[in-house]
């Protein structure tokens, strides 16, 4: 068998359009994230090791990754109950509520971090009722974790509802027509549907909230081994012209990105095989 | 007659309380309702009323002096330059990329898809470190920029340069799904009738994507402007100079010159909610189209 | 514009969709390749409109090799399965656009493309859909419009991908009449893909029955439908019943029934399988010895029309028969009668390995 010399494609343009991309992608994104990563590499086991294992570093990993994890949880109960209301049940002004879901994607980070410390502050709208009860949120860690909560909410409800909306009546009405309450169907026949969207929607507010910086710093107070996270540290080094502290903390950082990015492609390829 | 049809009706109080297979009780559904509402006032409603109140509090003359004042018109100016750079390039880019994604087969398509996703997933903070190491002024190419007297760290190219990673993906995620839903037929069938590949583009593909890519640059302009934490580690934030509007925000803030951080601020949210009515509108109209869709 | 297919091959990784395939279209002749899914019909069709580069081989219009011409300048009309009409143009901008998109040295006036789209229009009789949008009509107008788009170009040759696939039984039966009838008056060499049978036997010149990505018989529709190349043909044009057979001397035996097989003259004892359609099956209500016993297991009245599925003593197999309303009231048979059936018409093939001697 023999084959023509070139293979040409019918619709024209890969060679253009896949050139451009890669180009853009090598230079804007891959070089320099190569850079990081050999400017890292670069550095002593020692150096890198005493960097990243400080203990005020590690104190802001366990608020950083804590207080995202708290916000993600948060998001995906209420994310998940949101999704629900927004697809089962008709009420007015449904529609604008839908769009204001996508708020904190579209509201710049700065601008959320001044409202929320506003409204959380001791004699702002909310905060002066807790205050009552004695409890503090601006500047301390429960604000990190409202501010997170914040900027992840749209994940879990945008990823739920589209299987939510997908989800075909029969398969409930055969669940109640064989006996099943309506607690029984929603735990043994939906839940179970909407796992692996649930799933991910957790893990793209959990990533998202890890690296935010924006709305955090304005509401935390920054104190350091209390309410510092990580990606402040990051730029505190980086001010003070410390760029190797400031890679290898940001090397974590990336490769804790780049994991969580697998994690999630994983539970996208695994929802997309659920819906079939 | 008809009262004897009527007497065939149930007991109406038992009528009332039917209720389809997939339906909640009337209680549980007001129940959910009401959580699910009292929690997004909480968290969207009430930082969005005291943006607004916090910029209006003190009247519009007090507002058009915060965002008229020299510092606020530089940083406003600064932003659309830096927003007229980046979103064109992350335009083409986002076409190109979802033009060789959508329309051709080739291996490690989906290592190029989740390339694109990556800005979501790193901190912005790390975006702005690793320029400030590479081209800041103890970063590896700063004493040769120096030399050509060059600077990107501290002036707007750095800045350009960390807004154009961040906001990368809108445009292409945007576009990638809507054309690979669209396929590749109608482009075919141009072909076929002897149109170019650059008449094939601008006659059918760009009508069927006109909305998706609209909404796709609207989101990545509002992320341009709204980029702050990559921005706040290459700006080195000189007044009238690096300030982009999110930074300018900051320095008011943090002089407590909270009303003018807030008129600065409604700006952006005006902008913020202009983007989310664009994308309901956006979707509104692809559900209006999706049953002639189907019937096809 | 004749087409020649010469020895073209394509694959898809390990898949083989085309398997060195030659054909000769005529000038003017309305083809259908015929055959299951993955026959690589379509893959075929895309071939000669140059929407798929074959891997080898070459073809050519009209004598001209067009195997590197790009689908753009090879002057194909093709109507896709799914119409692909441009959505978001009207009508009569979906019929234009092959004119319009012409360099404007080679473009024709305003008027004579309104002229030329309005023709074509009144030609598929949807003139009056002009300034609709293709989601204001239906699947059949649709098709129709798709058509017309592409005849707007004057294609040299017109290709068709499952035209009618799409569409309901009665539309469907409707406009392959009606393509026809447009064939007869433009007369442009046409090719159509299809997995129907009947599609294919009733509108075109020229039968191309494909399995596997070969061709396995190449005729006309009654010469595809009477004398089927081969077991596959057979199966793939209409129901068959399948009985094992031995062969000797031109003569088929089934049991005690004999039949003719005169292309086997020579042939020494060998098996064989014999193909019979259930209307070449005489069923008889009394005992006769070049008949075979069975008993009657389904009596299926389809309008006027019989089927019974019979079982017959040795078989496994049920055998089906198709005969009149009429003819089924005489015989007066019912559910569980004793039959004896005879096949009146058959063709014989050897099993594999049984090769012929001489």
């Amino acid at each position: 068998m023999f084959f023509s010399a070139k293979q040409r494609r019918v619709i024209p343009g890969f060679g253009l359009t896949m050139g451009f991309s890669l180009l853009y992608l090598g230079f804007i994104f891959l070089i320099p994230v190569g850079g990081l990563l050999l400017y890292t590499s670069l550095m002593s086991w020692d150096e890198f090791w005493s960097a990243v294992s400080h203990p005020q570093v590690v104190a802001s990993y366990k608020l950083s990754f804590g207080a995202s994890l708290i916000g993600a949880t948060i998001n995906l109960v209420f994310g998940a109950l949101v999704a629900w209301v927004l697809v089962r049940y008709r009420f007015p002004g449904k529609k604008i509520v839908d769009a204001l879901v996508d708020l904190p994607f579209a509201l710049p980070t700065a601008v959320a971090g001044i409202a929320l410390v506003t409204l959380y502050a001791s004699t702002g709208w909310v905060g002066q009722y807790l205050n009552v009860f004695g409890i503090r949120v601006a500047y301390s860690q429960l604000g990190v974790v409202i501010a997170l909560t914040y900027i992840g909410l749209p994940f879990v409800v945008r990823t739920v509802q589209p299987v939510l909306e997908d989800l075909e009546a029969e398969r409930e009405e055969a669940s109640a027509s064989l006996g099943a309450s309506r607690f029984t169907t929603i735990r043994r026949v939906i839940l179970p549907s909407l796992l692996p969207a649930l799933l991910t929607g957790y893990a793209l507010a959990f990533a998202r909230a890890v690296g935010e910086y924006g709305s955090v710093v304005f509401i935390s107070g920054n104190m350091p081994y209390r309410t510092e996270i990580t990606p402040l540290l990051i730029v505190a080094k980086a001010e003070q012209y410390d760029y190797n502290g400031a890679a290898a903390i940001g090397t974590v950082m990336l490769v804790a990105a780049f994991l969580l990015l697998l994690l999630i492609n994983g539970l996208q390829w695994w929802t997309q095989r659920r819906g079939l | 007659m008809t009262t004897q049809t009527l007497t065939h009706v149930a007991n109406p109080e038992l009528a009332a309380r039917w209720r389809r297979a997939t339906e909640e009780p009337a209680w549980v559904r007001w129940t959910l309702i009401g959580v699910a509402l009292t929690f997004l006032a909480l968290f969207l409603v009430l930082p969005l009323l005291v943006v607004l109140y916090g910029a209006f509090e003190q009247g519009l003359q007090v507002w058009w002096a915060a965002i008229s004042e020299p510092d606020a018109l530089a940083a406003i100016r600064l932003s659309l330059l830096v927003v007229l750079i980046v979103v064109p390039i992350n335009l083409v880019f986002g076409v190109a990329a979802a033009w060789a994604i959508a329309k051709f087969e080739f291996r490690g398509k989906p290592i190029l898809i989740s390339l694109i996703d990556m800005p979501f997933a790193i901190s912005p903070v790390v975006v702005g470190l690793i320029f400030v190491i590479l081209f800041g002024s103890q970063g590896w190419l700063g004493p040769w920029l120096a030399a050509h007297d060059m600077r990107i760290i501290f002036a707007v190219p750095g800045i350009v340069i960390v807004i154009a990673f961040g906001t990368m993906p809108f445009i292409a995620r945007e576009l990638i799904p809507l054309m690979q839903q669209q396929g590749k037929e109608e482009e075919e069938a141009s072909l076929t009738l002897g149109a170019s590949g650059w008449k094939t583009f601008w006659y059918v593909t760009l009508p069927n994507i006109k909305w998706g890519l609209i909404y796709g640059v609207i989101l990545c302009n509002a992320r341009a402007l709204g980029e702050f934490g990559a921005v706040a580690v290459v700006s080195g934030r000189i007044r009238g100079e690096t300030n982009t509007m999110p930074l300018h925000i900051e320095v008011l803030y943090n002089e407590y010159m909270f009303t003018a951080a807030f008129a600065v601020s409604s700006l952006l949210t005006g902008l913020a909610l202009v983007t989310i009515a664009v994308k309901s509108f956006v979707e509104w109209l692809d559900e209006r189209n999706r049953p002639a869709i189907a019937s096809h | 514009m004749s087409i020649e297919i010469d020895r073209v091959n394509k694959r898809f990784g390990d898949f083989v969709a085309v398997d060195n395939v030659s054909l000769t279209l005529n000038d003017g002749e309305l083809t259908a390749l015929l055959g299951p899914s993955g026959s690589g019909k379509t893959t075929l069709l895309r071939i000669i409109a140059g929407l798929e580069q074959p891997d080898s081989g070459r073809i050519r219009f009209h004598g001209q090799d067009t195997t590197d011409l790009h689908v753009s300048d090879r002057g194909v009309g093709f109507v896709f399965q799914h119409y692909a009409l441009f959505k978001h143009m009207s009508v009569y901008e979906n019929v234009a656009y092959g004119l319009t998109v012409r360099p404007r040295s080679q473009r024709p006036s305003k008027a004579e493309i309104r002229k030329k789209v309005m023709h074509l229009l009144e030609m598929v009789q949807l003139d009056w859909t002009a300034d609709r949008l293709p989601s204001q009509l239906s699947g059949g107008q649709r098709q129709r419009i798709a058509l017309a788009r592409a005849l707007a170009v004057e294609p040299k040759v017109l290709l068709l991908d499952e035209p009618f696939g799409a569409l309901d039984a009665k539309v469907r039966a409707e406009l392959r009449r009606w393509l026809r009838r447009l064939h007869d008056e433009i007369h442009v060499t046409s090719v159509f893909v299809t997995h129907d049978q009947e599609e294919a036997l009733e509108v075109s010149d020229r039968v191309v029955v494909m399995n596997k990505g070969k061709v396995e018989q190449d005729g006309s529709p009654e010469q595809v439908y009477d004398n089927p190349a081969n077991p596959f043909v057979y199966q793939f044009l209409g129901n068959v019943n399948l009985f094992h057979a031995r062969v000797q001397d031109g003569v088929a035996r089934i049991g005690s029934v004999s039949l003719a097989a005169p292309e086997y003259a020579g042939q020494r004892d060998s098996r064989a399988l014999a193909y019979v359609r259930p209307h070449d099956i005489e069923v008889l209500g009394d005992r006769r010895d070049d008949a075979l016993h069975a008993q009657i297991e389904l009596v299926s009245v389809v309008g006027p029309t019989v089927r019974l599925e019979l079982r017959t003593d040795n078989s496994e197999s049920v055998v089906q028969a198709e005969l009149t309303k009429h003819r089924f009231r005489e015989l007066g048979l019912g559910q569980g009668s004793d039959a004896w059936i005879r096949p009146v018409n058959s063709r014989v093939f050897l099993e594999d390995g049984e090769l012929q001697a001489g």
